[in-house]
């Protein structure tokens, strides 16, 4: 048996790693007493002072800061969540079309991932916010009859009001990471052999039925890792709401930093709230794994 | 042995006196310098449409250009004798210390940080220009004041305390609304021509000079709320106080003119009346046809004169510039003379 070697370089990597935190901490405390301002929370329970444009939960300018940053959390969980259902359908949809028989599909597919892909998200944010939905009339248009009407005021579907910063965003983000799962989708189902598509057409059996029963889970296990760290990108991408003026959270910490000055700990806050989100995410993300692999990878 | 040292303190007094006397050299007012330079070196924008200008000919236009001019009138006589530093806001102050121009006039906002000495250090003339948060709605809505936005859709920029500033308002009336807040000026200018608010809210000045892109600017009417001070003033470096003396008594002068309604047209007849009348003692102490008003600033002693000859009063300054006939309308409102309603006013010339 080899004889465990000494872990010299273990060692002097933490020194160096531990010296850098504790220099960045030390100059931070330096510099806090220094402008005599010290970390300090009491500002979460002052009343926040401005209005939010929309929220879920009751709110009002004299609600506290906390209150404020709790409410666009919800908003942009809920921007989130709405991305993130969408942008599945979207991607799974496109990801399939592009190995489908019909060469139109195919085609179609292959031009909506190739445009998209190559558009910076802000871009296209804007482009969705500034050009499509405030470029509709302000008198709403209801093309289905009473099921959906859409105006530059706001986008109504089944009684259910939408702002027209939330309807951009979802929009936004979802075409946007839909053309990145269709890539993780086809390389997915590319990873299934090529006799096994053979093997169900051979069969008679349809396309469709084909897919789910014989390819996907197949696909699965190679589709879920990178589908979770597209959901994670999607949650961070959120942030450019501010730019079309969605109040997220990022908007809302933007204010509140503004308006109290306190720079440092509102990015703490920040930075905790979107761990918590992708914590969520991440988390969910791993049951679904626990529940649709395992069982796929046993038969 | 003792001649020999009385001689070398003689000679050591000497040069402490001609040290001295350097030094005093050094402290000469800035006022004679630009007098002896025969020219002005004034700091301004250059980016700001009513303020400072760059027009086509090259040359500047606006309410701080031509404030540069009175001064320019005042203290060398001619008000085309000024050099333009067009300077950015971060620029502004250390070209002050510096030295490189004698005095700025820049939409600069006047607050006790810039004033103390334990901050900028400068030294404010009287505010030009009292600016403060305004609101811009389409002239066609039939909004005309914040009552009329209740409810509605107001698009707000981020960065500054605009938004604080816009709640304040609304909260102490009572008035619900919907801030849709954006990163900068032109997403906030984007939304609001989109259709998307039913106003959009900044500084007065500045709204006004965004209108002044767009399409129509007719269409388009800033309302006469104002929500946050926003006092703006030309300063000097502070380490003069002859030079803050004869600014401040220049901006007086323009406010004293309206006051008593001296014109650019009329300014020779009302000197003519007072040379030709001695009862009229006021106006002849202010046209310095009698007494050592100027005199007593290190200026001419006619020097309203010369300033009144070359832009007019502080109302005709206004009206070329911000006027409702001008390129760049904001209605007058606080910048009314006190006796109109406003908060203009000067200390008496005497």
């Amino acid at each position: 048996m080899k004889r465990k070697r000494f872990p010299w370089l273990e060692i002097v990597l933490l020194i160096v790693v531990l010296t850098v935190v504790g220099v960045l901490v030390n100059n931070l405390a330096v510099n806090l007493i220094r402008t005599g301002l010290g970390l300090s929370f009491e500002w979460l329970w002052q009343p926040a002072g401005f209005a939010l444009s929309e929220h879920t939960l009751p709110y009002q300018p004299g609600d506290s800061t906390a209150w404020a940053l709790l409410v666009s959390w919800l908003n942009s969980l809920r921007v989130i969540a709405c991305s993130i259902v969408l942008a599945t359908v979207l991607g799974v949809g496109a990801g399939a079309a592009r190995r489908s028989l019909n060469p139109l599909l195919r085609q179609l597919a292959a031009l909506y991932v190739g445009l998209i892909r190559q558009i910076p998200l802000l871009l296209q944010l804007l482009f969705w916010y500034f050009v499509a939905f405030l470029g509709l009339p302000s008198e709403p248009m209801a093309p289905i009859g009473a099921l959906i009407s859409i105006s530059n005021q706001g986008v109504a579907i089944l009684g259910l009001n939408l702002s027209v910063e939330f309807s951009a965003v979802l929009v936004g983000l979802s075409v946007f990471t839909g053309a990145a799962i269709a890539e993780v989708v086809r390389g997915g189902l590319d990873s299934v052999p090529k006799g096994q598509w053979e093997a169900f057409r051979s069969l008679g059996i349809s396309e469709l039925l084909g897919l789910k029963k014989v390819v996907l889970p197949q696909a699965l296990p190679a589709i879920l890792p990178a589908l979770s760290s597209q959901y994670l990108n999607l949650a961070k991408n959120s942030t450019l709401a501010i730019a079309v003026g969605f109040a997220d959270l990022y908007a809302v910490s933007d204010t509140a930093i503004t308006q109290t000055g306190r720079a440092i700990e509102g990015f703490l806050i920040l930075l905790l709230s979107f761990l918590a989100l992708n914590l969520l995410i991440n988390g969910g993300m791993q049951v679904l794994n626990r529940i649709v692999v395992r069982p796929a990878q046993r038969t | 042995m003792t001649k020999r040292r009385s001689l070398i303190s003689l000679l050591s007094a000497c040069l402490a006196i001609s040290a001295c006397a350097t030094l005093g050299d050094g402290d000469a007012s800035r006022v004679d310098l630009i007098r002896n330079r025969g020219e002005l070196r004034c700091g301004v924008s250059g980016k700001i449409p009513g303020f400072s200008f760059l027009q086509r000919d090259g040359s500047y236009a606006g309410l701080d250009v031509d404030l540069c001019k009175a001064f320019a009138a005042a203290i060398v006589g001619n008000p085309s004798k000024v050099q333009y530093r067009p300077l950015t806001a971060p620029e502004r102050f250390t070209a002050l210390k510096t030295g490189e121009i004698d005095l700025l006039s820049r939409n600069t906002t006047f607050n006790l940080s810039r004033d103390a000495s334990g901050g900028n250090g400068v030294s404010f003339a009287p505010v030009v220009f009292h600016d403060g948060q305004g609101l811009l709605v389409q002239r066609n809505s039939g909004i005309r004041s914040l009552q009329d936005l209740k409810g509605q859709s107001i698009c707000v920029g981020s960065g500054t305390t605009t938004e604080q500033n816009l709640n304040d308002a609304f909260q102490s009336l009572g008035l619900p609304y919907k801030p849709i807040k954006y990163q900068d000026l032109n997403q906030v200018v984007a939304g609001y021509l989109q259709g998307r608010c039913q106003a959009m809210t900044s500084d007065r000045s500045q709204l006004a000079s965004a209108r002044s892109g767009f399409e129509q600017p007719e269409q388009h009417v800033i309302l006469g709320d104002v929500l946050s001070k926003e006092p703006l003033a030309p300063l000097s470096s502070g380490r003069d106080q002859q030079l803050s003396d004869a600014m401040r008594w220049v901006v007086y002068a323009l406010i004293t003119a309206e006051e008593m309604g001296i014109t650019q047209d009329n300014v020779d007849n009302k000197l003519q009346q007072a040379q030709d009348n001695p009862d009229l003692t006021k106006l002849r102490r202010f046209l310095g046809v009698e007494g050592d008003l100027g005199d007593k600033l290190g200026l001419s002693n006619d020097f309203v004169v010369n300033v009144i000859r070359a832009t007019g009063n502080y109302g005709e300054i206004y009206n070329r510039h911000l006027g409702p006939d001008s390129a760049v309308p904001i209605p007058r409102g606080l910048n009314q003379l006190h006796r109109d309603g406003g908060v203009i006013t000067a200390p008496p010339f005497q």
